[in-house]
């Protein structure tokens, strides 16, 4: 394996709960993918230099990490809004109107989805099947589950944010 | 021993034996885009699928171990039929643009297509917006072309322990590219170019400068001088449908010059003045007991390899430059002088199974120490080969051709660099003749000799009782180096005196720019070549080689003299990744 050691990058200080998880799981197998889930719990998503200071101090090549990052629908390379907006598209909410709901909020919010507004605020993902379809359609802010939701409906979810 | 059956006829393998390699053994080719020898079998492609007899299932015989009494159907209507649909499918996200393409005739992609008689393309083709990478000197990779094989990747991943590429994304949308964004030039990459050897389409291949060679030629102001490296002459025979292991270079000095180049030298000249300058610091090294072990410096994806992940093996690296690049040196100087030609006005060339060699002639500005560029230009074997076929040389049938003097006559020691082991083996040569002051009886050296990935061996050097050892493949490095590190840090004595280290399996002769359908068989017969041209050479020690000692004495004066430092000499620094 090549060391990870060596490569130069803007310098990232992890925090110490990171670091001592790494310690933690350093040696299992399987480690990786969880301590990027650990990475991704911090930071909402795994920053680049993040990445190349888990190489360093895992002592593996780079590309194991970007492999595993991109493969992952899960894992983010980019920061999301502050504020994370998922609108279903699961057979039961596509069927009641999910891609009214997406292009509304992409309007008022003024980003395509899958983006994150200029200020950082906002982003929209689109996401299949939460788990409620009894509740389509439906958006997720963070933790907040909004059922049997409307384009009318959306200013006000928005404006909960705000 | 299993038994088991391919096609009714009975057959027996051991276990663990995969249906792709029994059938083999009977003859028998099932076809396949992503299996190579090289790396681990995955499953990639789909193309070799089989069936097996009372089953439903059809199962990919590359990972598929062979069981007992079952019978393998390997070809019939059905299952040929299958495999045209696999093929119908990666054409329909393949570029058509093979008259353009680096692997027009030497594409395993177009040949399979070909055997399946495609003549429609019934899936509507949809192609994949991808820039090309051609930010190193010595590689193009275009993804567009990409069949995601997985070839390139696991070759840098297994075979070499580079990890510059990675399979980033999934599914449709999966690219084969540096990790973290970053273009090859800003990765690990070496630039060994053994993706560029196994892939099997035109997605990542050698940089073409052939039309610069043909400019230079042009050029009545420029002298082209070119020098042909020792392992050229074991592998070109194979573009022309020779064996593997023919020696030719009595027909490459010819074609050289029917292509219009003023002189045509051999690297191996400069092998046996890589020795003279190399065993004497070893030596010097030895009686100081400082800075051993002492480790080759004649491949520029090692020396690469090494500024970038032990740097801290700087101090133990023999200063020597490349064989390619002290011939470029002298060339410029030695040679000018002589034939009375100003510098500027030699285009120096040199023919290399490498593509890291593109980028070494520019890698500091010690590889100028002519005062211009020592090479000019690098052309890979196969790129050689593209030339002689260009021009219209009948390349088989021509007549022999000699070399220039002063700097073109080698010994056998100087020939044996293309091969894993020979750069030990030439120095043992002749550092066994400036430690005893006596010829060794046998200059085979056996020891030394072999394909196993690390080789460790004790040699007598009179009463110098030497430990060496000899890696090749990049992935078999780490082990040496990490056993050097560890008595370094525990104080002790360096377990070895001398490493030799070449990046690609085999030594230059399995080089990233040689010959495609490069495999274990192929690197054994071009072995075999090398160690035959060694055998019939008259001088087999780089210190009794006439033209050497003519060169010390006329214009070097002694190994390690000011002006060997000057012109043959180089030094290394730490090149730390991604530095973005």
């Amino acid at each position: 394996m090549v060391a990870g050691k060596g490569i130069v990058t803007r310098k990232v200080a992890l925090s110490d709960n990171l670091k001592a998880f790494i310690e933690k799981w350093q040696e299992r197998p399987g480690n990786l993918i969880m301590i990027l889930h650990r990475v991704q719990q911090e930071y909402r998503y795994v920053p680049r230099e993040v990445a190349f200071e888990v190489a360093r101090v895992l002592d593996i090549p780079l590309a194991k990490i970007y492999g595993i990052i991109t493969f992952y629908h899960f894992f983010k390379l980019e920061k999301p809004g502050e504020i994370n907006l998922h609108v279903c598209t699961g057979t039961a909410c596509y069927m009641k109107g999910a891609n009214e709901l997406i292009s509304k909020l992409e309007n008022l919010l003024d980003v395509r989805a899958g983006g994150t507004t200029a200020d950082g605020k906002f982003s929209i993902e689109t996401v299949r099947c939460v788990g409620c379809c009894g509740l389509a359609p439906v958006l997720m802010a963070e933790d907040e589950v909004y059922g049997k939701l409307t384009t009318e409906k959306l200013q006000g979810v928005i404006s909960h944010y705000t | 021993m299993l038994k088991f059956k391919i096609n009714g006829q009975p057959h027996e393998a051991e276990p663990g034996t995969t249906i792709l390699k029994a059938a083999k053994s009977l003859q028998i080719n099932i076809p396949t885009l992503c299996y190579h020898p090289d790396i681990e079998p995955w499953a990639a492609c789909g193309l070799c699928v089989v069936k097996v007899e009372n089953s439903p299932k059809m199962v990919r015989s590359c990972t598929t171990a062979v069981v007992e009494g079952q019978n393998y159907i390997t070809h019939d209507p059905e299952l040929m039929e299958v495999r045209k649909t696999v093929i119908e499918l990666m054409q329909s996200n393949h570029p058509n643009e093979c008259l353009i393409c680096a692997r027009n005739g030497s594409c395993e992609f177009q040949d399979i297509s070909e055997d399946f008689c495609i003549r429609e393309a019934p899936f509507t083709r949809q192609l994949k917006d991808l820039p090309k990478d051609d930010s190193t000197p010595s590689i193009v990779l275009d993804p567009r072309k990409c069949i995601n094989c997985g070839r390139c990747a696991l070759v840098c991943q297994q075979l070499q322990d580079v990890w510059a590429l990675e399979f980033i994304n999934r599914g449709y949308d999966t690219v084969i590219q540096p990790a973290g964004g970053v273009l090859l030039n800003e990765s690990p990459c070496i630039k060994c170019g053994q993706c560029s050897a196994h892939c099997p389409v035109g997605a990542i291949y050698e940089k073409d400068e052939t039309d610069k060679f043909l400019s230079a030629v042009r050029d009545e102001t420029k002298h082209v001088a070119v020098q042909v490296a020792p392992a050229i002459r074991v592998a070109i025979g194979e573009a022309f449908g020779l064996e593997p292991g023919t020696l030719m270079s009595q027909q490459i000095y010819t074609a050289l010059r029917m292509l219009g180049a003023d002189a045509v030298f051999n690297t191996n000249f400069a092998a046996d003045l890589t020795i003279m300058e190399e065993s004497l610091e070893f030596v010097n090294r030895l009686t100081r007991g400082d800075n051993l072990p002492q480790i080759t410096s004649c491949c520029p994806a090692w020396t690469d390899y090494m500024e970038k992940y032990f740097d801290d093996m700087i101090p133990h690296f023999s200063t020597a430059k490349s064989p390619m690049m002290m011939q470029g040196a002298v060339t410029k100087t030695y040679y000018a002088k002589r034939v009375k030609l100003a510098p500027k006005n030699i285009y120096s060339v040199a023919i290399m199974p490498c593509t890291t060699k593109k980028y070494e002639i520019n890698r500091d500005d010690n590889m100028h120490a002519s005062g211009y560029n020592d090479v000019d230009l690098v052309l890979t074997t196969r790129e050689l080969a593209r030339l002689i076929k260009r021009a219209g040389i009948d390349f088989l049938n021509i007549k022999d051709g000699i070399v220039d003097s002063p700097i073109g006559d080698y010994s056998g020691a100087g020939t044996i660099f293309g091969v894993t082991g020979g750069v030990m083996e030439a120095a043992l040569r002749t550092a066994h003749h400036l430690i005893t002051g006596k010829n060794l009886d046998n200059v085979n050296i056996q020891a030394v000799r072999g394909m196993e990935g690390v080789r460790v061996g004790e040699i007598l050097l009179g009463d110098a009782k030497l430990k060496v050892a000899v890696a090749h493949g990049m992935s078999k490095v780490r082990q040496i180096m990490s056993e050097v590190r560890l008595a370094r840090m525990e104080g002790r004595e360096s377990p070895y005196h001398f490493i030799e280290v070449m990046a690609c399996k085999g030594g230059c002769i399995g080089g990233g720019g040689q010959p495609y359908n490069t495999d274990e068989e192929v690197r054994q017969k071009r072995i075999t070549g090398i160690y035959s041209d060694d055998e019939k050479s008259v001088v087999r020690c780089s210190h009794q080689n006439p033209d050497i000692i003519r060169i010390y004495k006329d214009f070097l004066g002694e190994p390690l003299s000011r002006r060997s430092y000057d012109l043959l000499h180089t030094r290394y620094q730490p090149r730390p990744l991604y530095q973005k």
